[in-house]
């Protein structure tokens, strides 16, 4: 890439970082990785320890795992709050209230479908179908 | 007021830009970016779709074995180790190819691959003991959602890995070019994102999954 592009002043690719000298973005890259290494290793030793208090154990898994997406998307993908990374934020911003409305959607309705309209066991869906 | 003035006014009413005047339309870099990342995150509402129906039909075993009797946890912190690690050398040859270095750009990108294809063969015998087990996508609805669900991340890791031996390909017969350097910014993006919904996989599908 030219080096025009790296220093354009209000928008920036998403991807792309502000920092252009080598020694700063080898060391983001490695505080990321070191980051996520802590958070995986913190969450597989939670999910099969009997340290802690057992119904906190799912949290703290949902916890970890949003803690190291947002350690990805800063430290690799670069997404700051910076002016020029805007765009890039809001698009990040419209994906996740979609993710948002389809999973929390699918599990509130589905689990309302669950409890009013039980299935009938087998042998009586047999029964109706003749 | 000046004509300088007056233009930026027009171009730029409610001062969005700091009062700077306008630069024109966004370099190509920018625009080939931002429509790789609008692309990316559809990619992720697909995957929500599939966690959706993951989540919704985790207790439906009909009769079979669930998530704790099924998934053994080493060779998914092998998986996770090795994705993770894929995703930092890909970083790092990305770098490389920033300051034109050809020699660590490749060495970069073989180490990427080779961890790439060192996680599909662990998921592969995953998939296959599973099947073996009696235990494949036909046994169970949660089973379906199961294979659906990370077999579509595992999908998208070949595909990854077919479109970086593209750009080592590329690379070495084009050289650093704009346009190469483009679609390698949307690699780099294409990757890391495919490592961001792996964190989501394991924690959800195969932690959560063995705990409940």
């Amino acid at each position: 890439m030219s080096d025009q592009h790296l220093h354009h002043p209000i928008d920036l690719a998403p991807g792309d970082e502000e920092e252009v000298r080598v020694g700063p973005r080898l060391l983001g890259y490695c505080t990321g990785f070191g980051l996520a290494i802590l958070l995986t290793a913190t969450s597989f030793f939670i999910a099969g320890t009997n340290l802690v208090w057992q119904p906190s154990i799912p949290v703290a898994l949902v916890v970890l795992a949003i803690a190291q997406m947002g350690v990805h998307l800063v430290f690799f993908v670069h997404i700051t709050t910076d002016p020029d990374n805007t765009n890039n934020i809001l698009a990040l911003a419209f994906g996740l209230l979609i993710v948002f409305l389809v999973i929390a959607g699918s599990l509130w309705i589905m689990s309302n479908l669950d409890q009013n309209m039980p299935m009938p066991p087998l042998n009586q869906l047999m029964q109706m179908q003749r | 007021m000046t004509d300088a003035a007056l233009a930026r006014g027009h171009g730029d009413p409610y001062h969005l830009h700091g009062g700077r005047p306008h630069e024109g339309p966004a370099s190509k870099r920018i625009v080939t970016g931002y429509g790789f990342w609008i692309f990316l995150l559809s990619d992720i509402v697909i995957f929500s779709c599939f966690f959706a129906a993951h989540a919704v039909l985790l207790r439906r075993t009909a009769g079979g074995p669930s998530g704790a009797e099924l998934f053994d946890l080493r060779s998914v912190a092998a998986e996770t180790g090795l994705l993770l690690l894929s995703s930092f050398t890909c970083g790092l040859a990305m770098i490389a190819a920033d300051v034109r270095s050809l020699r660590w750009y490749q060495i970069g990108m073989a180490v990427t691959c080779l961890l790439g294809l060192g996680f599909l063969a662990l998921e592969f015998r995953e998939f296959s003991d599973l099947v073996g087990r009696g235990a494949g996508p036909t046994r169970s609805a949660f089973l379906s959602s199961f294979f659906t669900l990370v077999g579509c991340h595992g999908l998208h890791v070949s595909a990854g890995i077919l479109w970086l031996l593209t750009m080592m390909a590329q690379v070495f017969a084009k050289g650093f070019r704009a346009d190469i350097m483009r679609r390698l910014l949307c690699f780099a993006l294409f990757w890391h994102v495919l490592d961001i919904i792996w964190v989501a996989i394991f924690s959800v599908v195969y932690l959560l999954g063995s705990a409940a």
